[in-house]
């Protein structure tokens, strides 16, 4: 046991050696070092390559602009390819590297793994898309140096209700809440408040149970209210299937669903009894092309130029993306704020960013260091994405 | 009052399908005294065979319903003749936990083949809504209530009226003796299973297009409600299924509908209380004859 325990030693030794040596140890003097910790290879590269794209293109416009206060950025890149451990060592590499903050991870479980470590070292990781409530958390506290460029999940119950209230002109709403589901709770909770606060009326607010397939009842019992918006606060996997059986109920084949992040899911049509029952549903999320805002618009240009000249395969920019792209920038500007590539320095300057204008929206942080941002209202019509609206919070 | 009215055709839709899962129960049970606890699994298989048959074979809907109910009496048969037959001799609990053990074996190969994900089950009709006079009903949930009880009406007619089905009472009543009096038991207890499990696939397809979804673990809860279901209506007998088939059935839909954030979640319990309270009030069931058991 001992001499395979010291053979493993020697092995992530020598295995640590030589990937240090193949990065990028030379050093320049005018350049800030940025890390990157991303998931580039294994089961979760989908979210890691797009999001280094975003890094890179990012990197190319600020350093063709000039960079930061006259320095350029360097981007040092290390795959944790979707491995806590890897994701630990590149950290500690990009430590010895001197880099002046982190990016990364895409997934929560790897920014959890390395938030703890960047912490000791004094350093900021900042993660685009990681949604777990306790990325940038410290225990009950907040880990001043982790920091967020999505909104977590609840929060999406705040938007959710303002389009309600805004842009379906609702008075009345319905709540449909799984009581086995903290995600939908605390989904409910925030949009009752928050829809409240707009003056409307929540008339009714609906439990089932997670298991549970037959909803007629409780659709036969809301039919006989009088609202406009029915809120499903719930995973596709529930929320088709209520979708599906409000639209063969009397009086729901046609009331505006709305719902959360959960909807966005290939299964929603099917579970909801096909397509053609998908209509008048919208449901929020971080980012789309649909949107006719102009920054989204150059973006998508952009980015379709950049990755073009760069891999040869001009990509459309999903929402790890368009995160990213922000993060890089947001990161930027702090640093531009801060004056000074001291990594202290640049926490400080992340925080205090107010209405940073992203292509995801003017993002700013709560105390938690979550984002507080418009979201983007997706609505189905035959199953199909044919609209997006930006909702502020 | 409506609304009232509209609940009662939810829970009759959903008690049709507890009320067809409880035959199958209170069938086996009367004739060999053995809870099928693998049931459940039955109706989920039949669901899936229905849908297989639709998307797969591409049947129109009835001969769909009619393909699942053949595949899985012909499961159900296999079931009975491997698994339990060789355990007639032995004890009661032996047979309990090898139909608990097909249960689990059933759901994890189904989970296997078919993967442990939700499927859609495919929409053959156009969902229709009638309105008679505030009180909506479905055409589905009229479909769901027309099988059911056309199903009820010919099974009534297999055991009052057939030969099969007086050997079918005859066995129920005295094994021994109908053996003596010319009965191939084992063969009416065979037929006996191929007939519990069709009417389970046929609840299982139905359920699948009402629900309009399929997945692995679809027969634990309506095989435990309808279980609850036949020990209410007095296990053993085939009206007392039916009838608690949609008591069960209403007593859900009313607790999901009239019961508030506080008691909808947990319309589950509110069933499973009902069985603690029949066990003690009324051991036998609604229609249950008290037989003491000779030792």
């Amino acid at each position: 046991m001992k001499k395979l325990l010291s053979l493993l030693v020697a092995f992530l030794v020598i295995g640590g050696l030589t990937a240090c040596s193949s990065g990028s140890g030379e050093k320049v003097a005018e350049t800030i070092k940025i890390g990157v910790n991303l998931e580039l290879t294994g089961d979760v590269s989908v979210y890691g390559i797009p999001e280094r794209n975003a890094f890179e293109q990012a990197t190319a416009e600020i350093n063709a602009a000039g960079g930061i206060d006259g320095k350029l950025v360097e981007l040092v890149i290390y795959d944790n390819a979707y491995d806590q451990a890897k994701a630990v060592q590149n950290t500690e590499k990009l430590i010895e590297d001197g880099v002046v903050a982190i990016l990364g991870s895409a997934t929560s479980g790897m920014t959890l793994a390395i938030a703890p470590l960047a912490k000791d070292n004094g350093l900021v990781v900042f993660t685009p898309s990681g949604t777990n409530s306790a990325v940038t958390m410290d225990g009950t506290n907040v880990n001043p140096w982790a920091f967020r460029a999505c909104f977590i999940d609840p929060f999406q119950g705040q938007v959710l209700a303002n389009f309600a209230s805004g842009d379906l002109g609702a008075k009345n709403a319905v709540v449909m809440v799984n009581s086995g589901s903290e995600y939908s709770k605390e989904l409910a909770r925030i949009f009752t408040e928050q829809f409240t606060a707009n003056g409307g009326k929540v008339v009714e607010t609906a439990s089932y149970a997670d298991a549970d397939t037959d909803y007629k009842a409780s659709l036969t019992s809301i039919a006989t209210k009088s609202f406009e918006v029915l809120f499903v606060a719930d995973y596709a996997k529930n929320a088709g299937l209520i979708i599906g059986q409000a639209r063969s109920t009397a009086g729901l084949e046609t009331v505006n669903i709305i719902g959360p992040d959960g909807f966005e899911d290939p299964a929603l049509n099917d579970l909801a009894g096909g397509a053609q029952n998908v209509s008048n549903v919208f449901f929020s999320t971080h980012f789309s092309t649909l949107s006719n805002d102009q920054q989204v618009a150059d973006f998508v240009k952009s980015h379709a130029a950049f990755t073009l000249e760069k891999y040869g395969k001009a990509e459309v920019p999903s929402a790890l993306t368009a995160l990213a792209y922000d993060a890089a920038y947001m990161l930027f500007k702090a640093i531009d704020n801060a004056d000074s590539t001291d990594p202290a320095a640049i926490r400080d300057a992340l925080e205090a960013l107010e209405a940073f204008d992203g292509v995801t929206g003017d993002i700013s942080f709560d105390k938690f260091h979550n984002a507080v941002k418009p979201a983007f209202l997706i609505e189905l019509n035959n199953g199909v994405p044919v609209n997006a609206t930006i909702v502020n919070p | 009052m409506l609304e009232f009215l509209n609940q009662i055709i939810n829970g009759l839709s959903l008690g049709s399908i507890y009320a067809l899962v409880a035959l199958g129960y209170t069938m086996v049970y009367g004739i060999i005294r053995l809870i099928n606890f693998a049931h459940g699994e039955i109706y989920m298989f039949g669901a899936f065979a229905g849908m297989l048959a639709i998307t797969v074979l591409r049947l129109p809907f009835f001969l769909a319903l009619i393909f699942a109910m053949v595949v899985s009496a012909l499961l159900g048969v296999v079931i009975e003749r491997v698994a339990y037959k060789p355990l007639r001799k032995s004890t009661k609990t032996a047979a309990l936990i090898t139909a608990i053990g097909i249960s689990f074996l059933l759901q994890n190969v189904t989970a296997m083949v078919m993967g442990n994900n939700t499927s859609a089950f495919p929409q053959v009709f156009d969902q229709k809504v009638y309105d008679l006079g505030g009180i909506r009903i479905n055409s589905l949930q009229i479909l769901i209530f027309g099988v059911t009880i056309v199903l009820m009406f010919l099974l009534q007619f297999i055991v009052l009226k057939t030969k099969l089905g007086r050997a079918m009472r005859a066995v129920a009543v005295d094994k021994d003796a109908s053996v003596l009096m010319g009965v191939n038991v084992d063969n009416t207890i065979t037929i006996t299973f191929a007939i519990g499990s069709a009417l389970a696939a046929a609840a299982g397809v139905l359920i699948g297009l009402y629900h309009i979804r399929v997945v692995f673990w679809m027969g634990t809860a309506p095989g435990l409600k309808a279980f609850v279901a036949a020990v209410f209506g007095g296990i053993g007998s085939i009206p007392g299924a039916m009838i608690g088939g949609f008591a069960i059935g209403l007593m859900e839909a009313l607790v999901a509908g009239y019961g508030g954030t506080m008691w909808s979640p947990y319309r589950d319990a509110v069933v499973y209380l009902l069985l603690i309270i029949v066990l003690l009030v009324k051991p036998s069931g609604l229609l249950g004859k008290n037989v003491k058991e000779k030792v």
